[in-house]
């Protein structure tokens, strides 16, 4: 559903006078695809380039060079913008920045009832998107008073209540505690395994990633490393190179084998450890 | 030196229908030269806590005294405590301001009053203190990347020459390279210079590893203040709050439960490693 062919994005910084100061390319030559259903996740070290192909996926931005699809719609033409914007939608990191309305209810109905859509399905919309999210029982109170992980989950059911296919979210766990994070990463979760929406799952917490179909490692503008969570976090030491990590029990079963500790090559959970043990 | 807080209370909109508790009678002690981790939810009081060690926010009631004095006393200098307690807040790169580097990091020592000579070395000190390089000190700040910037606002604060440095989750958003790299410097700046650090955070694995002493709040009081060690032992209670314990504690924790001889006080990684090998003999 999201194809990107050997895109390139370039900041241009120029002087006062309009000249050329300098070239910075934040994405250099990528190609991929993404499948409807996908559950993918992007690493990347601060500067990558993380955040400019998010930014493309619902045409925030487009290619200096290359093209992106979504769904066969290029983003780079002005009339599938509207199309493209419902059906990939983004949540990005500081959920204060992400919520407009008094109530939690109208926050989460702006984006329909902008674009138009009958009020009785907005309501249907609103109390589906909330219910999806765990949050129907807040629907008429202050957003102020949430949680950090309570407002990220209402700026996702504002999202839902787009009917999107895809789900693009920046690092939207950065500012939560863990119980946030926890929140939100079994949010998205379901709505992936449930309801079928593609989720493209940027982070800095190598421990959200583990139940991804497909990790994408991202170095400077490039796609470095693809594929499962076991195929790329076996690879502890070209991690590091890229300024990443490995979740803590995939670092301790790593360091335990090579003491020739009996364990299978890379585990990713605590559950995976403690069966390797216990089968033993 | 040292800050001592004597049952604080404080109210949000006091006064109003929306008035509530957000410090409960919170009475601390901060000695000299301790690395302090602060976790807490999201709306647990941490920042109005740590707002309160310097002055911007004014307790209802209950005392801090600095020193010995008492800082709502009416003869008592609040500039000096500000400069004494120095508060790095979130995403402090977004309050980087100025043309170049040197001249941000100069900002807080020329306003505080210091000579133009004293602030200079107080700055250039601080620069080298977070390892920026003299390359970079006539650099745009927005030429920087999202760890050096952060470590330019930490030297902004360090020019001050603090006692006490607070920061509120000074990683956050960082990848796990730049994340180690500010944790260590904030070790290093503790163990060169003596001073005090109370790290606010929403990371178990780093509070962990690098705290002495684990504070932790949970709707404006104080639940626990003891050596991490001894606090990840409350699993139950800490998930009750909305906190987590590391994943090598949880780990260790488990294969205790199966009779593994291992130590479930692990904090790192490397405690972990060292303890299981021990236990099973590889």
């Amino acid at each position: 559903m999201i194809n990107f062919d050997d895109v390139t994005f370039e900041y241009i910084r120029r002087d006062e006078e309009g000249n050329v100061e300098s070239i910075n390319k934040a994405l250099d030559g990528i190609s991929l695809d993404v499948k409807k259903g996908d559950f993918i996740a992007i690493l990347g070290a601060n500067g990558s380039g993380k955040s400019t192909l998010a930014r493309h996926i619902n045409a925030l931005l487009t290619p200096t060079e290359g093209t992106v699809f979504i769904e066969e719609m290029n983003t780079k033409e002005d009339n599938n913008l509207l199309k493209i914007r419902q059906k990939t939608g983004m949540v990005f990191q500081n959920p204060d920045n992400q919520i407009i309305a008094g109530l939690v209810e109208e926050d989460v109905g702006f984006g329909p009832e902008n674009i138009g859509i009958p009020t009785k399905e907005i309501w249907e919309r609103v109390a589906f998107a909330l219910e999806k999210v765990g949050m129907t029982a807040y629907r008429e109170k202050s957003p102020n008073n949430l949680s950090g992980g309570q407002k990220q989950r209402v700026a996702i059911a504002g999202i839902l209540a787009m009917k999107p296919e895809c789900i693009v979210l920046d690092e939207p766990t950065a500012m939560l505690d863990p119980k946030g994070r926890r929140e939100v990463i079994e949010t998205i979760t379901e709505l992936n395994k449930k309801e079928g929406i593609t989720i493209i799952l940027i982070t800095h917490y190598m421990t959200e990633v583990v139940g991804a179909d497909k990790v994408y490692v991202m170095s400077g503008g490039n796609v470095k490393l693809s594929g499962t969570p076991r195929e790329i976090f076996k690879e502890v030491e070209l991690l590091k190179e890229y300024k990443l990590d490995v979740p803590q029990v995939t670092e301790i079963a790593y360091r335990l084998r090579q003491k020739g500790f009996p364990l299978s090559e890379c585990i990713l959970t605590i559950d995976e450890f403690i069966d390797a043990v216990t089968n033993r | 030196m040292s800050l001592i807080l004597d049952k604080i209370n404080y109210y949000y909109s006091k006064g109003t229908a929306f008035e509530s508790k957000a410090l409960k009678n919170i009475s601390l002690t901060i000695p000299d030269g301790e690395f302090i981790g602060l976790i807490g939810h999201t709306g647990s009081g941490k920042s109005t806590l740590i707002q309160h060690m310097n002055g911007l926010i004014r307790a209802d009631s209950g005392s801090i005294y600095y020193n010995g004095q008492d800082i709502y006393d009416k003869d008592f200098k609040m500039t000096e405590l500000r400069r004494k307690v120095g508060l790095v807040f979130q995403y402090p790169e977004h309050q980087l301001f100025e043309a170049t580097v040197i001249k941000d990091v100069l900002f807080g020592p020329t306003n505080m009053g210091m000579d133009k000579l004293k602030a200079e070395l107080a700055a250039y000190g601080a620069l080298k203190a977070v390892g920026i390089g003299e390359d970079l000190i006539d650099a745009s700040p927005f030429e920087l990347s999202g760890g050096q910037k952060r470590r330019v606002a930490i030297a902004g604060v360090l020019a001050m020459s603090p006692e006490i440095l607070i920061l509120d989750e000074p990683t956050a958003g960082l990848d796990p390279a730049g994340r180690t790299e500010i944790l260590r410097l904030l070790k290093k700046i503790h163990e060169d210079n003596g001073i005090t650090v109370i790290l606010v955070s929403h990371s178990m694995e780093d509070v962990a590893e690098y705290a002495e002493r684990l504070i932790v709040i949970d709707d404006g009081e104080i639940k626990y203040d003891d050596e991490p060690r001894k606090v990840f032992t409350h699993i139950d209670e800490l998930r009750k709050t909305g906190l987590e314990i590391p994943e090598c504690t949880e780990l260790v924790g488990r294969l205790a439960d199966l009779g593994l001889k291992v130590d479930r006080s692990c904090l790192t990684v490397d405690e972990a490693v060292a303890s299981i090998l021990q236990s099973t003999g590889y």
